[in-house]
This record gives structure tokens, sequence and C-alpha cells, in this order.
């Protein structure tokens, strides 16, 4: 039977139309995003120059002006997110890798989880009723905890799954040594998780930074150089957004110019998670 | 310290100092009844060795001693395990006290992932200690008695996972030094280590064995034979036979012995 080769030239066929179909489509998606990329390049590329990136954006018609503010706004509100988002992530993560066990860390995974395929949109609507509604007034901050709702699964996720990578012997050697365990945990078992909850730190920023839907309603823009939180913010992709959808040619130059700022952001940050990444697997 | 009035275990000679009494000891993991009725004295500044076959409970054992099944939440414990005479389970003991004085070296080295001189100023600094001389000092010395300061005294800031697997192990051997125990327990220090690696642990064990009592579980009755004054025999959770080493390996009492030391199972 193993020798039966009538069936022999079949399953090759068989083999070589599978090795064409997904290589086909792999092509497919890798020239899909090859084009995508290479587009958003050379029609943002001509609108990248100093000025765009320094310059506050001028009235329709006058020439130059940039989304230097948008820049500013994008980095302040995703800071304050980040420094909102980690410490909640990462010691949910905690809890649920050390002591998490039974009803109450399931259901805290499966919250995470749900919270994770909520739209965007969804829950810029819930940071506009709790932090916008009640003060009448647009702020960076709404927008910085709609963007901390957003990373707050995946910093939980990742932090789990870093802790749990820290072999429980090291744990165990902490408390051989007559650590209390949360002593052990702290100073052995998060510093060696570092690295992969840096990784997804990263990732989770680069997840939020171009997100647009929730800004509508919270940071709502800016003409101005806006650094105070409380106050309305540019934002680098909703500036996209409104050049994009307004009648200009000028602003559209700009809107894919920011698009391209955006793009090679995100690329940075992930190219930083995988070398973020890359040093921890060396190391152990 | 409290001399043994009585050696309740047969082989023990009347006025040997014990410094670890276990009575009645049962360790199960949820149903598992994975240590059954162990009663064993361990002597003060001896080397005692527990052997048996894999599974036997020998590393169920040990862990009991300090305590470590604390962390394991199937883990239920009965029984008394006496050091200097206070039960290590009684209500007034505080186990990371207690786990300051009966220190622990595991199978796979652990060191943590910090510098070498950090891995062992570590537990000094978290038991209150913070004169930075003295802290060098003792770090030194701990390295230096773990017979690994020649070979790390010019890298003290590098990683500690940098270093090979024996010295892994002997950084954490340090490690447990710097905290001056009474009682150091091994489970298996050797076995994920090369032949020569395994050589310097094991005369590090005898240097040891004058300041400390040491109990080494360990699957090689040659490494039992070449370091441990004392063994006793583990078989399906239950200890079958305690004495002299020599007496174990050369006159063994019970058959089963016998049978383990000859080869004849396991
Ligand atoms: N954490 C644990 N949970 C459940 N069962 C365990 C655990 N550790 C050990 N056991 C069981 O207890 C018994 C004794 O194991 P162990 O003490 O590791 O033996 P040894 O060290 O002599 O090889 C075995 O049956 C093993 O499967
Ligand atoms: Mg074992």
């Amino acid at each position: 039977m193993i020798a039966d080769s009538r069936l022999a030239p079949r399953r090759r066929l068989g083999g070589t139309a599978g090795i064409l179909l997904t290589g086909f489509c792999s092509a497919l998606a890798a020239g899909l995003l090859i084009v995508i990329l290479g587009y958003v390049a050379i029609q943002g590329w001509g609108a990248i120059n100093p000025a765009f990136v320094t310059q506050l954006p001028h009235p329709v018609g006058v020439p130059d002006g940039g989304v230097g503010n948008g820049i500013v706004g994008t980095i302040i509100i995703v800071a304050i997110a980040a420094v909102i988002a980690v410490p909640i992530g990462v010691l949910t993560g905690l809890y649920l890798a050390v002591y998490g066990r039974g009803l109450s860390a399931e259901l805290i995974r499966f919250l995470a989880e749900v919270l994770s395929g909520v739209p965007s949109i969804a829950i810029g609507l819930f940071a506009y009723t709790i932090c916008v509604k009640p003060f009448a007034h647009f702020s960076a901050f709404s927008a910085s905890f709609a963007f901390a709702v957003l990373m707050l699964p995946l910093m939980i996720r990742t932090s789990e799954e870093a802790i749990r990578g820290v072999p429980t012997s090291i744990r165990e050697g902490a408390l051989a040594l007559g650590l209390p365990d949360y002593g052990g945990v702290v100073h052995v078992v998060l510093p060696a998780a570092r690295p992969l909850i840096v990784t997804g730190l990263l990732l989770a920023i680069a997840r939020v930074t171009g997100e647009t839907a929730p800004l509508l309603f919270t940071a709502f823009g800016s003409q101005f150089w806006e650094l105070n939180p409380a106050n309305p913010m540019a934002v680098l992709a909703l500036q996209i957004f409104t050049y994009a959808i307004s009648p200009y040619d000028d602003w559209h130059r700009q809107a894919w110019g920011g698009a391209l700022l955006l793009i090679l952001a995100v690329l940075v940050l992930n190219v930083g998670a995988r070398l973020a990444l890359g040093r921890h697997g060396k190391k152990s | 310290m409290i001399l043994a009035a009585d050696g309740g275990t047969a082989g023990i000679q009347a006025g040997a100092e014990v410094k670890v009494r276990v009575r009645d000891l049962n360790v199960y993991y949820g149903t598992n009844h994975a240590i059954r009725d162990a009663s064993l004295d361990i002597e003060q500044s001896q080397v005692t060795a527990l052997i048996g076959p894999s599974g036997c409970g020998k590393s169920t054992f040990v862990r009991a001693i300090n305590r470590m099944h604390d962390l394991t939440p199937s883990a239920r414990v009965s029984g008394s395990v006496e050091i200097d005479g206070v039960d290590v389970y009684s209500r007034r003991v505080d186990p990371i006290v207690m786990r300051r004085r009966v220190a622990m070296v595991f199978q796979r080295p652990n060191p943590f992932p910090m510098s070498i001189f950090d891995n062992v100023a570590y537990g000094l600094r978290v038991n209150g200690e913070r004169d930075r001389v003295r802290i060098a000092g003792l770090v030194e010395d701990s390295l230096r008695r773990a017979v690994l300061w020649d070979e790390v005294k010019d890298r003290m800031s590098d990683s500690g996972i940098t270093l090979s697997g024996g010295q892994q192990q002997r950084l954490c051997i340090a490690r447990v030094l710097a905290l001056r125990p009474e009682v150091i327990l091994m489970d298996e220090p050797a076995s994920a280590l090369d032949p020569i690696a395994t050589v310097k642990i094991e005369e590090l064990i005898a240097e040891l064995r004058r300041d400390y009592t040491v109990v080494i579980v360990t699957h090689s009755m040659a490494q039992a034979g070449r370091v441990s004054d004392r063994t006793a025999f583990f078989l399906d959770g239950s200890i079958v036979e305690v004495g002299t080493t020599t007496q174990i390996f050369t006159r063994p009492k019970d058959r089963r012995t016998e049978d383990y030391i000859t080869g004849r199972f396991g």
C-alpha cells in the first residue's frame, strides 16, 4: 500500500494546487499591502516638508501650513492614555497571572476580551458621555480616556502572558530566600517580564495612534498650539479626516501627508516592539 | 538548639543533635497521597541524602520542610516538622522568617534576572541590610564560600543569566549562603549540570557540611555515597529505611532498599 503509485500523481497534483492557491493568496495580500503603502507614500511624500511637521494649519488658499499641532496633540493624548492604561493593565495582568484563579479571574478575562471587541466609536461615545458632557467642554483628556480604554485589554493580555512566561522557579527562588510573595513578584517577576510588557505597550500605542472615531467627540480638534489637556486639542488623525473630506486639492495633499506620517509612526512602533522582543529572546 | 532526647526513628544514635524532626508527615495533592506517614530525624551539621526512584515523593518531602507547598493551592500537609523543637506549621511561625533559616536550592538553577552582584545582595537588602560596605563584604564572602568568586569577580555587573549552568547553580547557592541559613535543602542540585560542574557542586556540599545542616535529594546513588553522612530511602511516598550512608549502602536492613541499591529496580 505504501508504494501504491496510482494515488501518487493525484496527491502530488493536490499538493501542487495547494501550494499554488495559498501562495497566490499570500502574494495577493502582500501585494495589496505594498500597493497601499506605496500609494500613500507617493501621494503623501510631496506634502511632507519641514513646514508641514512644524507649522500650524493655514486657511484654505494660503500656501504651506502644516500639522505640527496635530503631531504634538497626538503625542500628548497617547502619552496620557498610556499613563492611565499601563498601571491598571499591568496590575490586572499580574493579578490574573499570579493570583487569578476561579470565577473572578475568568470574569475579568472575559470582560477584557469583550472590551477588546467593542468598536472604538462606542468607546468614544462613552468617553463623551462621562468626560465631555458633564463639563460641556471637549478636551484632550477625554480622548486620552477613550484611548486608555482601548489600550487596556491589550495591556492586560500582554502583561498576563509576559508574567506567566516567567518560570515559577524564579518566584520560588525568591520565596525560598525569605521574601514575602509580593516582594518576589514586584522585585523579581515583574523585571523579568518587563521586555515583553514593553513590547505589548508599543503595540498598544501603535493600535490607538491612528484611531479617529473616538476623537470626533472628545479631542474635537483645534487650530492652535494647544498643550492643555483640559482643552480641545488638534490630533493628526482628526486633521487627516477633516482635510480628506474637504473639497480642496491643497488639503487633500496634506491629508495624504498626514496619513504617511501616521503609517511611519506605526511602523517605527512595530519595529521597536520587534527589537524589544528580540533582545529579550537573545538574553534568555 | 535542642538536643534530641529520644531518637524516635530507627538508626539514630542516642545523643545525636537533631536539627529537623519530621513526624507523621502526610502530603496530598488533591486526592493524590504523595507522602504517607513519614518520620525522619535530620541531624545537625550532617549531610542527609534522600534517595529513591523518581516520583516516590522526595521533592514533596523536602518542600514540606520549609513550607514551599504554601504556594501550591492543591497541596495539603499534615503532621509536624520541628526545627530546633518548633513546629514550622504552628500558627506562631512566620513562614517568611522561617525560610531565611531553612533555605532551598532548586533542581534547575534559577538566578534572578539581575546582575551577579544583585543576585546575592538582593536577599540581604530585602531582609533589611542597608550598609553598602557590609553588603559588598557579605556578597564576596558568600561567593567565595560557593567557590564562584574567582570566576565572577571581574564581571559582577553582568547578568546572572549569562553564567554557565554550573556557575548559575553556585550563584544560587551563594545567594542562599548570604542569608546565613541554618538548614540548606537541595533538590537534585546537580541533575541539570554537566559532570565537571557536578563535581564542583559536590565538593561545595562537602565544605558546607561544617557550618550547615544539609538535606540533599538525589537520584544518583553514587552522589549520595560521595556527599552524604546519612541516607533515607523513599519508596511510594514512605520512608523505607534510614541510616548512615555506609550502613544503607553496605548492609541495608530492608529487602526493598537492597533491591534499589543493587539496581534490581527503579
Ligand atoms: N504540584 C504537584 N501537583 C500534583 N501532583 C504532584 C505535584 N508535584 C508532585 N506531584 C506528585 O507527587 C508524587 C511525588 O512527586 P515528587 O515529590 O516530585 O517525587 P520525586 O521528587 O521523588 O521524583 C508524584 O506522584 C507526582 O506526580
Ligand atoms: Mg523530584
